[in-house]
C-alpha cells in the first residue's frame, strides 16, 4: 500500500506539469483582455501601456515558465518565510500577482478560504449525513412512501437549479419574514455565543441550498448501491446464519455498498474547494467560487490559472485518496 | 465656466451647510453596496468605475464636479480662472492654491509636493497607470511655496481642468507612495489597498473584490464630519441582489447602478424602504456606421479606408436607417425612466445639447422607405432593396446583454420593414471591448456593417471626446486597431472644427464648436443615437444628505451624509 501510494505520488507530477500546461494555454489563448471592462473613456494607448505593465507583451511561453517558477519555487520559500518567519525569499521573488487586484493571489485564496470552508464545507458534510441515511432506508424500504418521498425530494433537489432555490429562500425569509440576512457578512467574526448565533443565522440558507443538491444526489447513489447488495447471495447466507437484520444490513449491507458512494463522496470534496459559485453569488458570500468568476470575468488570468491548479492538484488527491480507502473497506482490493 | 460655476459651487454648500449640525461619528455605520467589488483603492491602478467610487471615500482631487456639472473646489479655495488670473492669459499654466491646514488621515500636512508627486506617480515610466490621459500635456509641476501649484503644459489648454480634478485623479501622499514608483507601483499592495487620504473616511479593513471598512478619517477638515462613524462596503452579487438588500429588506442603506427593468424597480419599492434616485450624464446607448467595407474577401485591408463600404457610403441609407428606428419604445423597453431618447451623441451638459436634430425622435418607416426609393434603391423579389447589385443586407454586432440583444431583434424587425435585411451578432463583452489586437470581435476592428454600444466622457469637457472622430482616429493595421474613430468618418471639415475647439478658451465659443460638431455627425448619420442612459441607484429612507452626481464619484458627498431619525 505504501510503495503504491509513492508510486502514484510520482505519477501525479507530470500529470500536474501537463495540466497545468494546458490551463495555461486555455486560458492564455482564449480572447479575453485585463483592460476591457474598464470605461471606454480610457483611451486605446493607455490600455496598452496598462498591459504592457501587467507582462502581458512578453510571449507566452515566457509567461508559462515565469509562472511555473512563481507558483513551485518563490510561493512555497514566501509561505516558509511568513509561516515560520524565516527570510527565505528575497526581494527580487515575485510573487504571482492578481491582475485586477495588484496584490499577491496566495493572499486571497487565504483570505477567501475560510468563508468557503464554513459554508460550502458545511454544506457538503450536513448533505453527507443528511443522504446516507436516506439512501439506506429508501434502499430497505424499497417503494415504501418513505422511498417515495425520498424519490421526490432528490429529484426536486436535483434539478431545481441553486439559483432559484437560493433566491426563494432569500425572498421567503430575508424580506417576507425578514429572519435571516440576505447577505452574506464576510467580516462577522465569532466570539461569543451571539456572535455565533448570528453566523448559524447567515449560514442557514446558503447550507440549506447546497446540502439539498449535495444530499440529493449522494442519497441516489446510496440508494443504488444498497439495493445492487441487498439481493447478493451473502445476503441471503447471513439471513440465514440468523444474524439481525441490523447486523446484515448496517454491517453486511452498508460496508459493500459503500465502496461507490465513497468514491463519489472523495471526489466530490474538491469541489468544495473550488466554492459553489452560484450559491456564492446569489448569497454574496465572497469565496474562492467568486474569486474565479471574477477573475474570468476580469480577464485575470494570474488568478484564474493559480485556482484552477490547485482544484487540479486537489481533484488528483482526493482520486488517490478515493482509491486507497477502498483498500480500507474492502480487504479484497490490494495495489502491492 | 469659471466664475459662474465657482458661485454656484459655493450656493450648493450653504444649501447643504444645515445638514452639518452633527457631531463626527454620532450616526454610526452607514452599509453601502455596490454590485461590483472595487479590488483596489488605488484609482490609479485600475481605472474601473467601482474602484474610482470607493476610492472617492479616501482620496480626494484638487477640484471636481457637483451634481450640476459645475466645478467645485474641493482642496483649494477656489477654481483658478483666466479672469481670476489663475489660468495664465496663454492658457500654457494653471495655478492651484491649497486650503491651508489641510491634513492627511495620518495628521502629517498636505502640501503642493504630494500634488506634484501624484502627477509624477501617474506618468512615471511601466507603471500602467490608468489615469495618464488626465496628465496629457502637462509639462512641469511647480511647488513655489507649501500651498502653491502650478501646473505647466507644453500647448495651450483651453481646459485645463484635467489634472488633479475629478475622481479621476485624486491627489496621493508622496511619503506613502514614495517607493512604488513605476514598475513596483503593483508591488506596494499595502499603499495600495490602505491609502493615506484627505476624504471623511480612511479603511481599517481592505479585502479584495469583497468589502470593504472604513471609520470616519479623524483629521477630516471639517470636525464635524462625517457624521457616520464607520462604512462597510460591500461588493458582488448582483445587481437585483443589491437593490432587493436597500429596497426591500433595508439591510444596506446605498446601492449604486442599478441597471434593472423599470418593473422590477418599481416592485421593490413598492416595499417602502427605500428611494430610487436617478440622473443622467453623458452616457448614449449609439449604432456606430462602418463606412468601410468589412468584407473578409479583403484580407488584411478589410475595414480600413482603403475600401470604402458598398452601399453605407450612400447618406440616404444611413439616413433611412435612423428614421425606421424608434427611440421612444427602445427607451420604454431597455431603460425605463433610466433612459431617454436621444437624437445627440453628445446629449450633456445643457449648453453643449444641440436641438438640431430632434426630429429623429419620431419614428418614421414611410419617409424611411421614400428616402431609399428617391435614391434608386428598390426593393427585390425577397423584398431587400437592390441597386446595381448591391443588396441592403446588414451584419450588425453588440456585445453580449440582455438589453442590447432586444434593441438588436427590434431594430432588424424595423429596418426590415423598410427592406433592409439584417443578421444579428453578439460578442462577449470582454471580447469585444477588449483591446486584443489578434482577435477579429473587437469594436475596434469593426468586422461588421453597422455596431452598437454605449460610450461617455469623464467630467464635462467635451474635447477630447469629439476628437474621438478625427481622421487620426481611424482605427487600422497600422495603429494596432487602436483608436476611437469606429465608423471611420473622416471630414476635413470636421477636424478643423477639432482643431479651432483645441485653442478656443472662451465657454460659449467652446459651445457652439461642440455643438456644430454634434450636428455634423448626426446629419451625416455616421452615428446614430438611441437612448441617452441614466444612472439609477438606491438609498435606504434613514439615509440623508445624498445627491446623487452622475458628473464625478456617486459618494463624491458622503462626508454630508447622515441618519434620518
Amino acid at each position: 500500500m505504501f510503495t503504491y501510494t509513492i508510486r502514484r505520488l510520482l505519477i501525479a507530477i507530470p500529470t500536474l506539469l501537463f495540466i497545468s500546461l494546458i490551463i495555461f494555454m486555455v486560458v492564455t489563448l482564449a480572447p479575453s483582455d485585463p483592460t476591457a471592462n474598464l470605461p471606454l473613456s480610457i483611451p486605446s494607448e493607455v490600455r496598452a501601456q496598462i498591459r504592457a505593465s501587467l507582462g502581458l507583451d512578453e510571449p507566452i511561453w515566457v509567461r508559462y515558465l515565469l509562472w511555473l517558477r512563481q507558483f513551485f519555487w518563490y510561493e512555497p520559500l514566501h509561505m516558509l518565510d511568513s509561516a515560520f518567519g524565516w527570510s527565505l525569499a528575497t526581494p527580487d521573488m515575485q510573487r504571482i500577482l492578481s491582475w485586477q487586484t495588484r496584490s499577491p493571489v496566495a493572499d486571497l485564496i487565504v483570505q477567501r478560504m475560510p468563508q468557503t470552508l464554513w459554508v460550502v464545507g458545511t454544506s457538503y458534510v450536513v448533505g453527507v449525513l443528511i443522504a446516507l441515511p436516506i439512501g439506506i432506508i429508501s434502499a430497505y424500504r424499497q417503494y415504501s412512501w418513505f422511498d417515495q418521498v425520498g424519490t421526490f425530494v432528490s429529484m426536486v433537489g436535483f434539478s431545481v437549479p441553486t439559483f432559484f432555490t437560493g433566491v426563494l429562500l432569500i425572498v421567503v425569509f430575508s424580506v417576507q419574514l425578514g429572519w435571516f440576512p440576505s447577505i452574506y457578512d464576510t467580516t462577522h467574526q465569532v466570539r461569543d455565543f451571539g456572535s455565533f448565533l448570528f453566523q448559524v443565522k447567515q449560514m442557514i440558507m446558503p447550507v440549506a441550498v447546497l446540502a439539498l443538491y449535495n444530499a440529493a444526489q449522494i442519497s441516489r447513489f446510496m440508494r443504488a448501491s444498497m439495493l445492487d447488495n441487498l439481493n447478493q447471495d451473502y445476503v441471503r447466507t447471513a439471513r440465514a446464519k440468523g444474524m439481525s437484520e441490523r447486523v446484515v444490513v448496517l454491517v453486511h449491507v452498508l460496508r459493500n455498498s459503500m465502496i461507490p458512494v465513497v468514491t463519489v463522496i472523495a471526489l466530490g470534496v474538491p469541489t468544495v474547494f473550488g466554492g459553489a459559485i452560484i450559491t456564492e453569488q446569489v448569497f454574496k458570500v465572497n469565496g474562492l467560487g467568486q474569486l474565479l468568476i471574477i477573475a474570468i470575468q476580469g480577464g485575470d488570468v494570474p488568478t484564474v490559472q493559480t485556482l484552477t491548479f490547485i482544484f487540479a492538484v486537489l481533484i488528483v488527491l482526493f482520486n488517490l485518496i478515493a482509491d486507497i480507502l477502498y483498500g480500507l473497506l474492502d480487504p479484497r482490493i490490494r495495489y502491492d | 465656466m469659471k466664475l459662474r460655476h465657482a458661485l454656484m459651487g459655493a450656493a450648493c454648500t450653504l444649501a447643504l451647510a444645515p445638514a452639518a449640525f452633527a457631531e463626527r461619528g454620532s450616526d454610526g455605520q452607514v452599509n453601502i453596496i455596490y454590485w461590483q467589488a472595487p479590488s483596489t483603492m488605488n484609482p490609479y491602478l485600475s481605472g474601473g468605475t467601482k474602484e474610482l467610487e470607493a476610492a472617492s471615500l479616501v482620496l480626494e482631487p484638487l477640484a471636481r464636479y457637483n451634481q450640476d456639472g459645475s466645478m467645485v473646489p474641493w482642496l483649494v479655495e477656489s477654481i483658478p480662472t483666466v479672469e481670476n488670473g489663475g489660468v495664465s492669459a496663454d492658457l500654457t499654466s494653471i495655478t492651484w492654491k491649497l486650503k491651508p491646514g489641510l491634513k492627511w488621515a495620518d495628521g502629517s500636512p498636505v502640501t503642493s509636493k504630494d500634488v506634484k508627486f501624484s502627477w509624477e506617480y501617474c506618468t512615471a515610466e511601466g507603471g500602467g497607470c490608468a489615469q495618464s490621459e488626465k496628465y496629457n500635456d502637462v509639462a512641469n509641476v511647480e511647488t513655489p511655496d507649501e500651498l502653491t501649484v502650478i501646473v505647466r503644459f507644453s500647448v495651450p489648454k483651453p481646459f485645463p481642468y484635467g489634472p488633479f480634478v475629478g475622481a479621476q485623479a485624486p491627489i496621493l501622499q508622496a511619503a506613502q507612495f514614495a517607493e512604488c514608483m513605476g514598475p513596483k507601483a503593483p508591488e506596494c499592495t499595502d499603499a495600495n489597498f490602505y491609502p493615506q487620504g484627505t476624504g471623511p473616511f480612511t479603511v481599517s479593513d481592505f479585502r479584495p473584490n469583497d468589502v470593504i471598512q472604513l471609520i470616519a478619517n479623524p483629521n477630516y477638515r471639517d470636525p464635524a464630519k462625517p457624521a457616520f462613524a464607520t462604512v462597510t462596503f460591500k461588493g458582488g452579487g448582483d445587481a437585483t441582489a443589491a437593490g432587493r438588500s436597500v429596497l426591500e429588506t433595508g439591510e444596506f442603506d446605498y446601492a449604486w447602478n442599478l441597471q434593472l427593468a423599470p418593473d422590477v424597480l418599481a416592485g421593490m419599492q413598492a416595499a417602502g424602504k427605500g428611494e430610487i434616485i436617478s440622473g443622467f450624464g453623458t452616457l448614449v446607448e449609439r449604432i456606430m456606421v462602418n463606412f468601410t467595407d468589412p468584407s473578409p474577401d479583403l484580407g488584411d485591408r478589410r475595414a480600413t479606408v482603403d475600401h470604402p463600404h458598398p452601399f453605407l457610403t450612400d447618406i440616404a441609407v444611413r439616413k433611412a436607417l435612423s428614421m425606421a428606428i424608434d427611440r421612444e419604445l427602445l427607451t420604454e423597453i431597455g431603460y425605463g425612466d433610466a433612459g431617454r431618447p436621444t437624437c445627440n451623441v453628445l446629449p450633456a451638459p445643457e449648453i453643449y445639447k444641440s436641438s438640431a436634430n430632434d426630429a429623429c425622435l419620431v419614428q418614421d418607416i414611410e419617409g424611411a422607405k421614400k428616402v431609399l426609393d428617391d435614391a434608386g434603391w428598390v426593393p427585390g423579389a425577397d423584398g431587400v432593396r437592390v441597386k446595381d447589385g448591391v443588396r441592403l443586407s446588414l451584419l450588425f454586432q453588440s456585445s453580449t446583454n440582455a438589453v442590447r440583444q432586444d434593441f438588436q431583434a427590434l431594430i432588424k424587425q424595423w429596418w426590415s420593414e423598410i427592406g433592409v435585411e439584417t443578421e444579428l451578432r453578439n460578442i462577449d463583452a470582454s471580447v469585444f471591448f477588449g483591446g486584443d489586437p489578434g482577435s477579429p470581435d473587437t469594436f475596434q476592428k469593426f468586422f461588421a456593417d453597422v455596431e452598437m454600444y454605449a460610450n461617455n466622457f469623464d467630467g464635462t469637457d467635451p474635447e477630447a471626446y469629439m476628437a474621438n472622430w478625427e481622421c487620426s482616429q481611424i482605427p487600422s493595421p497600422e495603429t494596432q486597431w487602436q483608436g476611437n474613430n469606429m465608423p471611420r468618418y473622416c471630414s476635413d471639415e470636421y477636424d478643423a472644427l477639432v482643431a479651432e475647439m483645441a485653442t478656443t478658451g472662451d465657454i460659449n465659443e467652446r459651445a457652439r464648436l461642440a455643438k456644430s460638431m454634434n450636428d455634423m455627425l448626426m446629419q451625416d448619420y455616421a452615428i446614430i443615437p438611441l437612448v441617452d442612459r441614466g444612472r439609477v441607484s438606491a438609498h435606504s429612507n434613514t439615509l440623508g444628505g445624498v445627491v446623487l452626481n452622475t458628473w464625478d464619484s456617486e459618494l463624491w458627498n458622503a462626508a454630508d451624509w447622515y441618519r434620518i431619525k
